[in-house]
């Protein structure tokens, strides 16, 4: 028997039930009464429904009802009861609440039906008629109306005041490089597309099966919408096929199932389709300037950023897309500025790494641009302006590995083997482009709870309403709960995504490995102590003293660290107390006493090699190495596939994502995996991912700062920079098309 | 739920008996597109005619050293059936070049003729298009058209067809058999499928009720000197936004007979014979592949997004050349 271990690379705990189909999604839950509902969408982007016709749907025979906004329960009044622990500051969608269109996509009715093939069918025979008002979805003409968002974000941050005077700086540096950088809206189409099933139980309360990356999130906004007790509602999301953020906020086919399982009585599946995923949130159209001001040994002497990313009218999305560049050079003269502008879009969500994909793509770019206008390799240059403290807030890193990402990742590539000059390097008819980029996002713990219960037969069950978005958060919690107890991995089950559980942070920002890890070593650690305290009343017991620190679980034994005494089986400290089981419940609240001392961020260096065909436009990336700074790495094989999914979604940003907008008609028009391109295995290329070592005892009591996002940061800016060095072109419009290179 | 009716034919007659009168129902074998249709309600078939039953599924050799392909023939066996990979690896490399091996061993060679656009506003229901919903509009033409057509099209419809399969039928000037109400009858690739005009909703010259038996292929196969060069968005699983079929026959270094047709580009497979013209008795140059390229694109008309597509015909027709002159696809 070996003792589960962090730092080993277990496969998934998880990983079978997933590939047998055992795992069960939002969508597969069912009831003996389940009914099915389908949305039917707005085909305008502003206006007002003047007419909407519901008898041929209805007079099919199985179609329960039509909801629309002429029939839907008035629910709650106020906006705070519609804002979600997410919600940007604004008026939140309320479907069917009017006859008012806001976007092009909204959901305008549902229909319930006893299949979901008779819904859809009928959705389609829903006629509807508009009045149409002018739209305007183009960002460039709302653009001069950027404004400061309005406040209400959960971790948005306003950008740091000015440092020193960066106009003038700029002006009178010996070096400058200036550019506008812009990227597409981007929809996130995460495999499970966005489900609901609702079951009414025989008390009429609701266990609701949520596509969710927080479970109280989605219990809390329900309570409020529809005016229910928090006991009246349980939120039961065990798996989620991918959320990457379009899962932090509760989308409208909650509301939805909600509403007509409750005006039924009858359990409700709402499903939305793949079109449907295109008229949910999204990563915002931003567009970016960017001025560097150097010498011309390369020190920075002003850094200017600006952004401006789109948002509803109705809310206020906002992200951190400019602090980075304040924190990750040493630069005396900074002016870091973000806005937003309302488009007649839905509100965009939080998109992996938010904020930090955008920022770092111009940032990035941006440094590329001015090593080449200065001469200098790019990583050179870098190291140059390596920044050892947070300059904004004047304080220390809590740690910073990225000098050894650098170097790990360019020993890795090769990078020394790289010619300086943009077109030098040929391979037959193809130019070939080596370039690379830096990644930054940051460490975050927010308060967490775990409870535990261990039996007298060695089993651990350790719970957290936490989520399982996909990065292996069963595995590396039971990972650590194991170690904790000396127990063997397969002895720990670990239950999260409902709502009966422990409340835990919604699952997002790269934080759940901090936070829900910090819980269930508390928790853990809660239970040491009780073992301690249980095996020093036995007879002879060497533990008579000794505090924690004395001792270490292993191989399901208590033993002393010295070795001096025998160690003493769990089972018997149980069985001499007399217990069948030991439970704990600890909440693990972030030392922030300690923590606002330092800046914590994780980093990682990119480093890219394609291969441009310049008759044809075509790129393709040939390799790609990220070396990554995440603190202690609890799983190397579930962090790995972390990195390693980061990169390929970098890729797809860089090269082939685009939502189109028909501006005429305010409409995304590729919705369908067939035409918004993401990454084929044809395009990804071999990706060596490198953690280097890093030790940070301040984070969080793991030492862990979390992987979810900091994979995909830098990798469009890199791809960029390496088709920059491949053909001398400089690409500032994402995604890098063969029509932009022709 | 959208009800249809389902018949398994047994024979050949059997089905276009079955279909006879009713201009709603439709054949399905493959299903890969038409299924996807029906459930995005671009398609509402008052029958579906299966014909998966059907006595179609042989690869012949043909009297005059042609080779026919039955219409049920997956892709995938076309693409990798011996004598087509050795005598018409024009043919297998386009098959190759499109959709997954799932679609591929799914998806019939009759199918694969008869699939339909993937312009966006085909696809979304709730939008005008002429081909779906005719005199209802064409809002790819102001809209977001980078897929689309640049040469060919007409007012009312900008579409390209998706095969490439049928690129390289094109190129090697196939023959489509079809047996219909009133009896059999052959129909030249070039024929078969037709630009848009004022009826975009038509992609085929196939009469009512008419279903497709077979695919033949003339003996000449250009085996030593032919190539598929698709150029897309992404490295697999993406339509063509330009792709070019040649074939040419050399002797002693020149050019005896040259094919050459494009895909992406247009409501049907472009084949234009004065290109190829250009081409015989000539020594291959890139001069002369130059020219042939501005020729193809001498009538072409860019909607905005697809401009790009004029000078990536130019440069993928000089490189598909290339390419065929050195044998084939560069390894």
């Amino acid at each position: 028997m070996t003792t589960g271990k962090t730092g080993a690379p277990h496969d998934r705990v998880d990983g079978r039930a997933k590939v047998t189909g055992q795992a069960r999604y939002a969508g597969e839950f069912t009831a003996p009464d389940l009914v099915h509902g389908f949305v039917v969408t707005s085909a305008i982007a502003r206006g007002k429904i003047v007419r909407i016709d519901a008898a041929e749907a209805l007079a099919l025979p199985g179609v329960l009802q039509v909801y629309t906004h002429e029939n839907a329960p008035r629910l709650a009044w106020r906006d705070r009861s519609w804002r979600d622990m997410v919600a940007p500051g604004g008026s939140p969608l309320r479907p069917l609440h009017d006859a008012e269109v806001q976007f092009s996509g909204q959901p305008i009715a549902l229909v319930v039906a006893e299949s979901f093939e008779l819904a859809r069918e009928a959705a389609g025979l829903v006629k509807v008629d508009y009045e149409a008002a002018p739209h305007e979805t183009r960002l460039a003409e709302v653009e001069a109306e950027a404004h400061e968002p309005a406040r209400g974000k959960k971790g948005y941050t306003p950008p740091p005041k000015p440092r020193g005077r960066a106009d003038e700086a700029l002006a009178a540096a010996p070096v400058r490089v200036e550019a506008t950088y812009e990227h597409p809206p981007l929809h996130h189409n995460p495999m499970e597309p966005h489900a609901t099933t609702v079951i009414v139980e025989a008390d009429g309360s609701l266990t609701i099966h949520d596509k969710t990356q927080g479970v109280t999130n989605s219990r809390d906004y329900v309570c409020k919408v529809f005016g229910l007790a928090s006991d009246q509602v349980r939120v039961v999301t065990p798996f989620v096929g991918g959320g990457f953020g379009s899962g932090l906020r509760p989308q409208y086919q909650l509301f939805l199932a909600v509403l007509a399982a409750r005006e039924l009585r009858r359990s409700v599946r709402v499903v939305l389709s793949r079109q449907q995923m295109f008229t949910i949130g999204y990563r915002p159209w931003t567009r970016q300037r960017v001025a560097l001001g150097a010498e011309r040994d390369g020190r920075l002497r002003a850094l200017i950023h600006e952004a401006v990313g789109n948002t509803s009218r109705f809310e206020d999305y906002c992200e951190n897309v400019v602090p980075w560049s304040g924190v990750l050079y040493e630069c005396p003269n900074t002016r870091l500025e973000y806005g937003v502008a309302a488009l007649d879009l839905y509100t965009p969500i939080d998109a992996r790494a938010p904020g930090a994909v955008t920022g770092l793509w111009a940032l990035e770019s941006a440094i590329d641009e001015l090593a080449d206008a200065l001469d200098i390799d790019p990583l050179a240059l870098r190291l140059k302006n390596y920044a050892e403290e947070d300059q904004d807030h004047r304080r220390p890193f809590s740690s910073k590995a990225l000098r050894d990402c650098y170097r790990e990742g360019a020993a890795r590539f090769g990078w020394h083997r790289r010619s300086l000059a943009a077109r030098s390097m040929r391979e037959g008819a193809l130019q070939i482009g080596w370039a690379m980029a830096t990644g930054i996002w940051e460490a975050q713990q927010a308060p967490s709870q775990a409870k535990a219960l261990l039996t007298a037969d060695c089993r651990l069950h350790v719970a957290s309403a936490s989520g399982e978005i996909g990065p292996g958060t069963y595995t590396i919690m039971s990972q650590i709960a194991a170690e904790q107890l000396g127990l063997p991995l397969a002895a720990v089950r670990f239950e999260l995504g409902d709502t009966a559980l422990p409340p835990a942070m919604i699952q997002g920002g790269s934080a759940t490995a901090s936070s829900v890890g910090s819980a269930v070593l508390a928790v853990c650690r809660a239970l040491q102590h009780s073992l301690l305290k249980l095996a020093q009343t036995m007879p002879d017991s060497p533990f008579g003293g000794r505090a924690l620190e004395d001792v270490e679980f292993v191989d399901r034994s208590l033993r002393l660290c010295s070795g001096v005494a025998p160690a003493v089986p769990i089972a018997a400290i149980m069985r001499h107390a007399g217990l069948g089981s030991i439970a704990e419940q600890t909440t693990a609240i972030p030392d922030l006493a300690r923590q606002s001392r330092y800046t914590s961020n994780a980093h990682s260096a990119v480093f890219v090699e394609v291969a441009v065909d310049e008759a044809l436009g075509t790129v393709t990336v040939r390799r790609v190495v990220s070396a990554v700074a995440g603190g202690r790495i609890l799983n190397p094989k579930t962090a790995r596939s972390q990195i390693l999914g980061g990169v390929v979604w970098g890729i797809g940003m860089a090269l082939e994502e685009h939502s189109m907008l028909d501006h005429g008609l305010g409409r995304f028009v590729n919705h369908n995996l067939g035409e918004y391109h993401v990454p084929v295995h044809a395009d990804v290329p071999a990706i060596d991912v490198v953690f280097v070592e890093e030790r940070d005892d301040v984070v969080n009591p793991l030492g862990v700062k979390g992987l979810g996002e900091i994979g995909i940061v830098g990798v469009a800016a890199a791809i960029a920079n390496a088709v920059f060095h491949a053909t001398g072109r400089r690409i500032r419009e994402l995604p890098i098309t063969l029509d932009k290179l022709l | 739920m959208n009800r249809f009716g389902y018949t398994r034919a047994g024979d050949v007659a059997e089905a276009v008996h079955a279909a006879a009168g009713d201009d709603a129902a439709q054949f399905i074998a493959g299903g890969t597109n038409l299924v996807d249709l029906m459930k995005e309600r671009i398609a509402a078939p008052s029958r579906l005619i299966d014909i998966t039953r059907l006595p179609l599924r042989a690869v012949k050799s043909l009297p005059d050293g042609g080779l026919e392909i039955g219409a049920l023939v997956s892709n995938s066996d076309v693409a990798y059936h011996p004598e087509v990979a050795s005598r018409y690896p024009l043919l297998s490399q386009a098959i190759l070049a499109g959709a997954s091996p799932q679609l591929r061993n799914m998806a019939s060679t009759g199918g694969n003729l008869l699939q339909r656009t993937r312009c966006y506003y085909f696809y979304d229901a709730a939008l005008p298009c002429n081909k779906r919903a005719p005199g209802s509009g064409c809002p790819a033409r102001d809209g977001v058209n980078r897929i689309h057509a640049i040469l060919g099209a007409s007012e009312h419809c900008i579409a390209v067809h998706p095969s490439d399969m049928c690129v390289a039928l094109a190129a090697l000037a196939a023959t489509v058999h079809v047996t219909g109400p009133a009896g059999a009858r052959a129909i030249e690739f070039a024929e078969f499928h037709r630009l848009p005009g004022d009826a975009p909703e038509r992609d085929t010259t196939l009469q009512p009720g008419e279903l497709v038996t077979a695919v033949a292929l003339p003996r000449e196969g250009f085996a030593a000197h032919s190539t598929y060069l698709k150029v897309r968005d992404r490295h697999s699983y993406a339509f063509a936004l330009v792709s070019v079929a040649v074939g040419l026959r050399m002797v002693d270094g020149t050019i005896a007979e040259a094919r050459l047709a494009l895909g992406g580009v247009a409501h049907k497979p472009w084949r234009d014979p004065t290109a190829e013209a250009l081409l015989r008795g000539q020594r291959p140059d890139d001069a002369l592949f130059a020219a042939v390229g501005e020729h193809l694109v001498r009538d072409a008309r860019g909607c905005g997004h697809n401009d790009f597509k004029i000078a990536l015909v130019r440069r993928a027709v000089v490189r598909a050349l290339q390419q065929a002159v050195a044998g084939g696809p560069r390894a």
